[in-house]
Formats: structure tokens, C-alpha cells, sequence
């Protein structure tokens, strides 16, 4: 029984010791950011292996969703006689929810993951430390250009994930089920407001990228530095991620367009 | 550790993307571009009960859209909402005996503001109010009503 | 003055004593090596010179200043001026050997390329893997990797470098060269080496003073012929490799015949 109580104590204060580590690392990739604009280039490098090698299942998956959106929002619609707003279903549930949430679910899977096992396995492999040990902050070098990479390509991703299933979805609806394509853009316009809609799902996929890829680089940078540390790492960052994403897009949904 | 051009021009090509997929949020998903709308001058208009209308609902005069509800309070004094409507600056010759009505677009749809054109030499300024307005259907009012006069009828 | 200065060094991991006031002094320009049998902390003595560990208890500190008390950016000035070859050579692994070699000119100065150029081409002549330059870290040997780690290591110039295991699974020719190469370096540019090793021959070869270090403490400390002279049993096992000594072959526990006996048979 106290064994019990002791392990789930031991438990217990190991969560609160890596969430305070977490934060540090935060805090110092943070301190890293500024000087990162006189060396930009360094982020670049970084959005190109982040960003441009998500674009592709963005892209495709964006497109998917739309076109299912399409289909599954004209057989609801069409018993009501409304199938003239398909255009606003579609849109409203991209731009609010699908777009984020999705992509940033694809983003902790495809660069989220690439980057802790990036992370760890230079850790194991004493990149890191050799670093440390030539006066170069691998914080500052390594984890603060990715960071900002990541936060940077989110937001960019959900707004190609969207305005692609925006356009999937028009497919099916106007190329397949004969939706009148007036209707189609002039109700998702009227309906859909810039502020209330683009402009949340848009702050939501950028709080959804801080989050994925500050988990993804502290669990490659706090992994055990073996082969079978950074392969457990690499799936706790997907793990997290997907916890992170969906139990934020909750509270962010109703801060947003709950009148809570 | 210095990239090729060919990363410079991908990651180029990516932001750009990503750019552009915002922009066609922002003009042919969203009403981003009703936010463009042309300066125009402010009235007032009191309703009993204004039913769904919301800010930026249109104002429509004849069909065509002349502004949007800018602004919406509840009066103090008179409990009626104190509704302010933006009008376009190209129609500046909206008679000061204007009559506004709150319409449902379809059975369903959302609601707007219509204006009917009076027979005043004088025109609307920036501040007027309009005094002839008419409130927005309710649906439970009028079956309501309906009941009440087929109970008394018989 | 010594350069390394340490004294009462107490380090531990959980509860394990990792060393339990340890004095060590490292002497400008000689090569200073400390050996000791595997798992005694050799490396974590280097990280800890390094400023990346902490002590429980004791001071470390290099040429006067205290690792430990410094603050960040003190303590990063201070490593501009200290090198360290890994065991694994610790090279960037995306990008090629020359790059490697510039990375730490590129990050602490704005010299122009031409320079840059010439300063690598310098250091990776003198390990003689100038050709090799554009070959990425994964197309080298262990011992070419090593090289390449060397030349990295003294681009900046330090004062002091530290090795770590540099001799650990290489072939002979290839440790001949290393041997070579780090006498070399050490005279040649006046550097002053820590060498953690338990290669006993190539160590004592080259070394000027020996500090044998287990069980957390200093056992022995000396020249190799001191050493060698040395009328501790422990310290002629480990210097002449032998199986069997005070440090017994077999892992302690109960006696052979007891236990197969009366040893329990697990289920």
C-alpha cells in the first residue's frame, strides 16, 4: 500500500521535474529567438527540412478532407433543401477547426517527430555536448532556429490546408454534385467572417505550432541518449502533441466562439 | 552550413504558398473584403425587437446593399435596440422620411435591413435618425397572434 | 600554477560516489593523462573541467578562474579556449568534413571565406586529411573521424585540450597516428593535454604524468616509470594488464561450489 502511494508520489514528482525542465528550455530557446533575425538564414535552413517536407501531405490531405467534407455535408444538406450552403459548411469547418487541427496534427507527425529523433539522436551521438564544448550553444544554435521554423510553417500549412480543402470541397460540390457555384462562394463569403473565423483558426494553428514543436524539441533534447531512448521520445512527441493540440483546440474554441 | 540557392527558392516558393492560401481566405472564403467598403455617414434607427439581426448584417435599399449595421445597443429610456447603420457615401440621397424594416432573407435565412425611400426633398446626414421603422417579424408573435384571433373568432 | 586545478572533488549519480575528493593538477604544456579502469568517471572528470557537470562538493578551476561560478557567457568565453575530442569525434554529421573543421571559426568570428579556407586547409593538412575535405562524416573511418575531430578541436587555437578515450577501438596504425599526432600537437603549438584513457602502452608512451584514478579516488599518481615502479599490487595489475590480482576476475558474490549446491533455481 505505501509502495503504492510512494510510487505514484515518485510518479507525481517526476511529472512536475520534467514539465519545470520543459519550461526552462522554453524560456532559454526563447532568450535564443532575437538574435536569430541577424542570422537568418540559419531558419531558413530549418523551414526548409520543417516546413517545404510537410507541404506535400498537407497538400493531399487537405484536399481529401475537403472533398469528404463535400460529400458528407450535401447528403445532410440536401434533405433540407439548403445545399446551397454546402460552401458554408465546408469553409466554416476548415477554416475554424479542420484546418488547424488537422495540419497540426500532420505537422506533430511529420517534422514534430523528425525533429525529436534530429534532437535526440545528436544528443546521443555527443553533437550536442561537442557543441557545448567548442563555446557554441546548441540551445541557441540547434533548437532556437527550429523552433522558430516551426512556429513560423503552421500557421502557413493550416492556411494551405484549408484554402486547398476550401477547394476540394468545391470539386465535389459544383464538379460532382452539380452545386450551383454562385451560391456556392457567395454564402461561404457571406457567412464566413474574417475576423471570428480566418483570423481564430489562424491564431489557433500558431498557438498549435508553438506547442507541437516546443514538445517535439524538448523531448528529442531530454531524451536518453540511446537508440531506444530517442525511438520512445520520438513517439511520446506525437503522443503529447496530439493531447496538446486537441485538448488546447477545446479551450481555445470556447475563449473564442463560446460565449463563455 | 550555407545553403544552396535551390533551398532559398523552395523555402521561398513554401512561404509564398502559404501567403497566398491566406489571401484566398481572406478575399474569396471570407467577407474580408466587405471591410474595404467605401467611407460612408452614420444614422440611427430605433426598433422595438431587432430578432437575429447582428452587427454588420446589410442594409439594403431596393435589393441593392447600401450599408451595414455598424453598431447595435439597447436604449436606456425606451428599451427599443438602438441600431446605427453605416451608409455608403455614394448614396447620399436618401430621403429623411425613410422607412426601415427588418427582413428575413428566405424562411430561414439571416436578417437585414431594408430601407423603403420616402418623399422628402431633404436627405439623411451623418447623425440623423430615422424615425419610421418597423420591427423584425417573430415567428412565435405571429403564431401566437394567429392562435389568439382564431380562439376569438369562433 | 597549474592550469587545472582541482581539489576535493566530490561527484555523485543517485548514491553512488563517482568521486570522493579527488586533487588533481594538470601542468601547462605537458601531457597530463588519467587512467583507470572502465566506470570509474574518467569522462565525467572531462565534463566536469568542462563546466558541464556540476560538483556535489570541491573547486575546479582553470587557469584561476572557477568553472563552476562562472556565468554563462563567462564560462562559453572560457570554452573557446579549452578543445575536446569526443570518444566518437562528436562531428556534425550533416555536413562535410571541411565544414566541420570551419564551424567553430564560422561561429566565433566574421573572418571572410578566403580565410576561413585557409585556416582549415591548415588544421586538416596537419591531421593529413586535407583530400578527405569533402567527404561526409559517415564516409570516415573511427580513426579518420578522430582526425577530423583533432583539427577541429585546435582551429580556435586553445590552450588546453582534452581526450577523451582517444585510442579506444582503433587499429594499430590508426592509434599510431593518433599517438603521433597528439605528441605533435602538443609540442608544436605549445598546448597543454588532458588524456582519459585505459590504454595502458600508448598512454604511457606519450604522457608526462599519470594520475590513476579508482573507486572515486586517486590511487596512484606519477611519471609512467613511477608507476611502473610502483609497489602497489593494484597498480602493477592495471599497468600490466594482468586477469587476475586485487581486482578480483569474478564478480563478488557467493562461493561457486555453495552456490551450485544450494543455489536457488529460478522458476
Amino acid at each position: 500500500m505505501i509502495d503504492t502511494i510512494r510510487s505514484l508520489g515518485r510518479w507525481g514528482l517526476s511529472v512536475f521535474e520534467r514539465l519545470g525542465r520543459g519550461h526552462l528550455l522554453l524560456l532559454a530557446i526563447l532568450r535564443g529567438v532575437p538574435e536569430l533575425f541577424l542570422r537568418f538564414s540559419l531558419v531558413i535552413q530549418q523551414l526548409f527540412s520543417v516546413g517545404v517536407h510537410s507541404v506535400l501531405i498537407i497538400l493531399i490531405s487537405g484536399l481529401f478532407v475537403g472533398m469528404v467534407l463535400g460529400l458528407q455535408g450535401y447528403n445532410t444538406l440536401v434533405d433540407f433543401g439548403a445545399e446551397e450552403s454546402l460552401g458554408v459548411l465546408v469553409a466554416l469547418s476548415l477554416v475554424r477547426e479542420l484546418g488547424p487541427v488537422v495540419s497540426a496534427l500532420l505537422f506533430a507527425g511529420r517534422a514534430g517527430s523528425a525533429l525529436t529523433a534530429e534532437i535526440g539522436l545528436m544528443k546521443s551521438t555527443e553533437q550536442l555536448s561537442g557543441m557545448e564544448m567548442m563555446a557554441v550553444d546548441p540551445v541557441r544554435r540547434v533548437l532556437a532556429p527550429r523552433f522558430l521554423a516551426g512556429f513560423i510553417s503552421m500557421p502557413l500549412l493550416a492556411a494551405i490546408f484549408s484554402a486547398v480543402g476550401v477547394f476540394g470541397g468545391f470539386l465535389v460540390g459544383h464538379g460532382l454534385l452539380g452545386v450551383d457555384d454562385g451560391a456556392f462562394w457567395s454564402q461561404m463569403q457571406a457567412k464566413t467572417d474574417w475576423y471570428e473565423d480566418v483570423l481564430n483558426g489562424v491564431i489557433k494553428s500558431i498557438v498549435f505550432g508553438f506547442v507541437v514543436t516546443w514538445i517535439a524539441l524538448f523531448e528529442g533534447y531530454d531524451a536518453t541518449p540511446t537508440s531506444e531512448g530517442v525511438g520512445r521520445a520520438t513517439t511520446r512527441t506525437v503522443v503529447h502533441s496530439a493531447f496538446a493540440i486537441l485538448g488546447l483546440d477545446f479551450v481555445l474554441t470556447a475563449l473564442m466562439f463560446g460565449d463563455v | 552550413m550555407r545553403q544552396s540557392k535551390s533551398t532559398e527558392i523552395t523555402v521561398g516558393m513554401f512561404v509564398a504558398a502559404g501567403l497566398v492560401a491566406l489571401f484566398v481566405l481572406a478575399m474569396k472564403v471570407s467577407n474580408f473584403t466587405d471591410f474595404t467598403d467605401e467611407a460612408g455617414y452614420q444614422v440611427v434607427a430605433e426598433f422595438e425587437n431587432i430578432g437575429g439581426l447582428k452587427v454588420r448584417s446589410p442594409v439594403t435599399m431596393a435589393g441593392v446593399r447600401v450599408g451595414r449595421v455598424a453598431a447595435i445597443d439597447l436604449s436606456p429610456v425606451t428599451y427599443n435596440a438602438h441600431v446605427t447603420l453605416n451608409l455608403y457615401g455614394s448614396f447620399d440621397t436618401i430621403p429623411t422620411d425613410t422607412a426601415a424594416s427588418i427582413y428575413t432573407a428566405g424562411l430561414l435565412g439571416e436578417q437585414y435591413i431594408g430601407l423603403e425611400a420616402g418623399a422628402e426633398d431633404e436627405f439623411l446626414k451623418d447623425g440623423d435618425v430615422i424615425e419610421l421603422t418597423q420591427p423584425a417579424l417573430v415567428l412565435e408573435q405571429i403564431i401566437g397572434q394567429f392562435l389568439f384571433s382564431k380562439a376569438e373568432g369562433e | 600554477m597549474p592550469l587545472v586545478k582541482i581539489r576535493d572533488l566530490h561527484f555523485y549519480r543517485g548514491n553512488r560516489a563517482i568521486f570522493d575528493g579527488v586533487n588533481i593538477d594538470i601542468h601547462r604544456g605537458k601531457i597530463t593523462a588519467i587512467m583507470g579502469p572502465s566506470g570509474t568517471g574518467k569522462t565525467t572528470l572531462l565534463s566536469l573541467i568542462g563546466g558541464q557537470l556540476r560538483p556535489d562538493k570541491g573547486t575546479i578551476e582553470v587557469d584561476g578562474q572557477n568553472v563552476h561560478t562562472l556565468s554563462h557567457s563567462e564560462l562559453y568565453a572560457l570554452r573557446k579556449r579549452m578543445g575536446m575530442l569526443f570518444q566518437s569525434g562528436a562531428l556534425l554529421t550533416d555536413i562535410n568534413v571541411f565544414d566541420n573543421v570551419a564551424f567553430p571559426i564560422r561561429e566565433h568570428t566574421k573572418l571572410p571565406e578566403t580565410m576561413v579556407r585557409d585556416l582549415v586547409l591548415m588544421k586538416l593538412q596537419s591531421v593529413g586529411l586535407r583530400c578527405a575535405r569533402n567527404l561526409m562524416p559517415s564516409e570516415l573511418s573511427g580513426g579518420m573521424a578522430r582526425r577530423v575531430a583533432l583539427a577541429r578541436a585546435v582551429t580556435l587555437d586553445p590552450m588546453m585540450i582534452m581526450y577523451d578515450e582517444p585510442f579506444t577501438g582503433q587499429d594499430p596504425i590508426s592509434m599510431g597516428t593518433l599517438v603521433n599526432l597528439i605528441h605533435r600537437m602538443n609540442d608544436a603549438m605549445g598546448l597543454t593535454s588532458v588524456i582519459v584513457s585505459h590504454d595502458v602502452a600508448e598512454t604511457a608512451e606519450i604522457a608526462d604524468y599519470i594520475y590513476l584514478l579508482s573507486g572515486g579516488k586517486v590511487i596512484e599518481k606519477g611519471s609512467p616509470e613511477q608507476l611502473k615502479r610502483s609497489s602497489s599490487q593494484w597498480v602493477q595489475q592495471f599497468m600490466q594488464g594482468l586477469p587476475d590480482g586485487p581486482v578480483p576476475f569474478h564478480y563478488p558474490g557467493t562461493d561457486f561450489a555453495d552456490d551450485l549446491l544450494n543455489g536457488e533455481v529460478s522458476a
